[in-house]
């Protein structure tokens, strides 16, 4: 049924298919050999892990003195990756959390992939504060355990500490939601495939399910509860991760409004990330069925509002910051705009708010390579924001003597290609083993066996 | 299908609307049906085998209560009680300050025991083998299962029924 006010009005699967031909066109994506083009991006990606790995033990051995920080700019590159990756864990939930909340059936082709984004992008986020950490072999200190050290424990009034635990938890129900969202598809698989270590792989983590109702029924009870608390979970993660900032006195950072600030700009770079990731993968997978000019626009749609969100809060920090009669934060702010780091501002704003405006036009929305160029200009522009709001607001102190610059050392430009190659080469894995399209619930929004629909 | 030696009838349908009228008519002419076997989560079958609620909303419930309510003592416990520490002159008792990781470990608890009771209870282990009604179950294929519940089934009767609705396959089972 097709409800007045779906993003999409035609049918959600072209090619009028049925159950099994859905079966057969996604897992034998699966089951053909790689293509000569995912062997050379798989050799890029890992290339650049290796970049990053090594980069990595580089700074766990030396220390973070390797980075460009100093005593004013103390959080830069690192923060920067971490917000920004972490803010693109955010579109997977919301598609598969929010979006079925609100009944958009045409969340079904786009959600496990989405969702595998989100889980990855989550751990590209996790490295940085851990090598930020400096002794990340330290890491567990972070966990309340009754310890030797007292036992000393942790303090629950940091919003670092806050960030730990939200991140951690997002992190496990992001995972649980895309794992039980699998087990039908698993099972699909381990009942088509015919033997080898696939198969066996298959039967362990499909659980034995065979397809019983009386098990979908609980199945989508779960699944309801899952995303009745995934959606304040995943408002509540770049909430706090704005209280990193927001409860600390610098101006540009002590503001109420960053935690909806956050949350939209999240979501907006979370949409941008799943529409590079979601174009690529119907043109080089041939699923252009499945992912329709249909669900491109209707994420076009997505970023428009996201955007519209982003660019409203940069208006009013803007303006709260003009209006409050306070100097440190109107000199923040005017800092931004024409101060030492205005590019990397004007970047921001250029990407984040002019360049979606042209996906109002629906030839600009039906035109993939326009749609592709507006993913990755925003992809850029939401690093610059955290950038901006990182680095801007640190370079220029409360004292006119401790003003300093900030240049990214080789160190830290290699660690942010190695988390690119980590992100590519699990989402290169993830395309070649796990059925990119969640079979299961595309077969419940076909139109075929339904009287009303033929 | 749990009783030893109860006999079944299954009828296997290639159309998701087609078994879910079979269904409907199986369970107004008072037949037990033992369960339906499909490969996506039809909308309105759990109304046409005459399913309950489940009850897993309850242990989200409790489950996030109980999360949320450890918390808060721990956090109390910790910070004020065990070993205090001052922190900016901060209270020991920071409740608005404890709401964060409150709200995380509740959704913790919450979900990840629903998720654990659906598996516990479902009988869905790692490695476990499947029992299927019918190869095609997780494919394309629908299989209704009705339990014969006593002498006066018959059998006749009820496969004419399903013949009604397009079955594709019939067959007998003893379990």
């Amino acid at each position: 049924m097709a409800s007045a006010h779906a993003a999409i009005s035609g049918p959600l699967i072209l090619g009028d298919k049925s159950p099994g031909q859905v079966t057969d066109d996604i897992c034998s994506v699966l089951e053909r050999g790689p293509a000569p083009s995912w062997w050379v991006a798989i050799t890029v990606s890992s290339s650049m892990l290796l970049l990053g790995l090594i980069t990595v033990g580089y700074q766990v051995l030396t220390g973070i003195g390797t980075w460009g920080l100093n005593n004013t700019v103390g959080w830069a590159f690192d923060i920067t990756n971490f917000v920004f990756w972490i803010g693109i864990g955010h579109a997977g939930t919301l598609i598969s959390a929010v979006l079925f909340l609100f009944r958009q059936k045409w969340r079904t082709s786009v959600n496990r992939a989405a969702e595998a984004m989100t889980i990855i992008a989550v751990m590209c986020a996790g490295i940085f504060p851990l090598i930020h950490m400096g002794r990340p072999w330290l890491a567990h200190w972070m966990a309340p355990y009754p310890n030797t050290r007292g036992p000393l424990w942790i303090n629950f009034r940091s919003p670092l500490v806050w960030d730990f635990f939200a991140i951690s938890t997002y992190f496990t129900i992001s995972a649980m939601f895309w794992y039980l969202g699998m087990i039908p598809d698993l099972a699909t698989l381990r009942d088509r495939l015919t033997g080898g270590w696939r198969k066996k792989a298959a039967s362990f983590l499909s659980l034995g399910w065979n397809g019983s109702f009386r098990t979908w029924f609980h199945y989508e009870t779960v699944y309801l509860l899952l995303a009745g608390l995934a959606t304040p979970l995943v408002l509540s993660v770049h909430t706090i991760v704005s209280w990193d900032f927001a409860t600390s006195v610098i101006p540009g950072w002590h503001t109420t409004i960053l935690p909806p600030y956050f949350v939209a700009g999240a979501i907006f770079s979370g949409m941008s990330m799943v529409l590079t990731l979601m174009l690529i993968a119907r043109k080089t997978m041939g699923l252009e069925d499945y992912l329709t000019k249909q669900h491109v626009g209707a994420m076009c749609k997505l970023l428009i509002a996201t955007g519209g969100m982003v660019a409203m809060a940069y208006l009013t920090e803007f303006v709260a910051a003009m209006y409050s009669n306070n100097e440190y934060e109107q000199f923040a702010f005017i800092n931004r705009a024409k101060g030492p780091l205005c590019w990397s501002y004007w970047i921001m704003v250029s990407c984040n708010v002019l360049t979606p405006q042209i996906l109002w036009f629906k030839w600009a929305r039906s035109n993939m390579a326009v749609v592709f160029v507006v993913s990755i200009l925003i992809n850029i522009g939401m690093w610059f924001e955290r950038f901006v709001i990182i680095v801007t607001s640190l370079h220029r102190d409360y004292l006119p003597s401790s003003w300093t610059g900030y240049v990214p050392t080789s160190i830290e430009i290699a660690t942010l290609v190695g988390s690119f190659g980590l992100f590519l080469t699990l989402f290169l894995l993830f395309c070649r083993f796990i059925p990119v399209i969640a079979i299961a619930e595309v077969k419940g929004v076909l139109s075929h066996g339904r009287k009303s629909h033929e | 299908m749990s009783n030893a030696n109860q006999r079944f009838l299954m009828g296997v349908f290639e159309r998701e609307e087609d078994v879910l009228a079979a269904t409907n008519e199986a369970r107004l002419r008072g037949l037990e049906i033992a369960d339906v076997y499909t490969p996506y989560a039809i909308h309105g079958l759990d109304a046409a085998m005459g399913l309950r609620p489940s009850r897993l909303p309850w242990v989200c419930f409790a489950l996030g209560l109980a999360g949320a309510s450890f918390k808060v003592w721990f956090e109390f416990w910790t910070s004020a009680s065990d070993w205090a520490i001052n922190v900016g002159g901060k209270p020991w008792n920071s409740l608005p300050a404890f709401v964060p990781v409150t709200f995380e470990v509740m959704v913790l608890f919450a979900a990840v025991s629903t998720v654990a009771a659906f598996l516990v209870g479902r009988g869905l282990l790692p490695g476990k083998r499947p029992k299927l009604a019918s190869p095609g179950v997780t494919d394309n294929q629908f299989a209704l299962v009705i339990e014969e519940t006593n002498a006066a089934f018959d059998i006749d009767e009820v496969s004419e029924m399903l013949r009604e609705f397009g079955v594709t396959h019939i067959e007998e089972r003893v379990d």
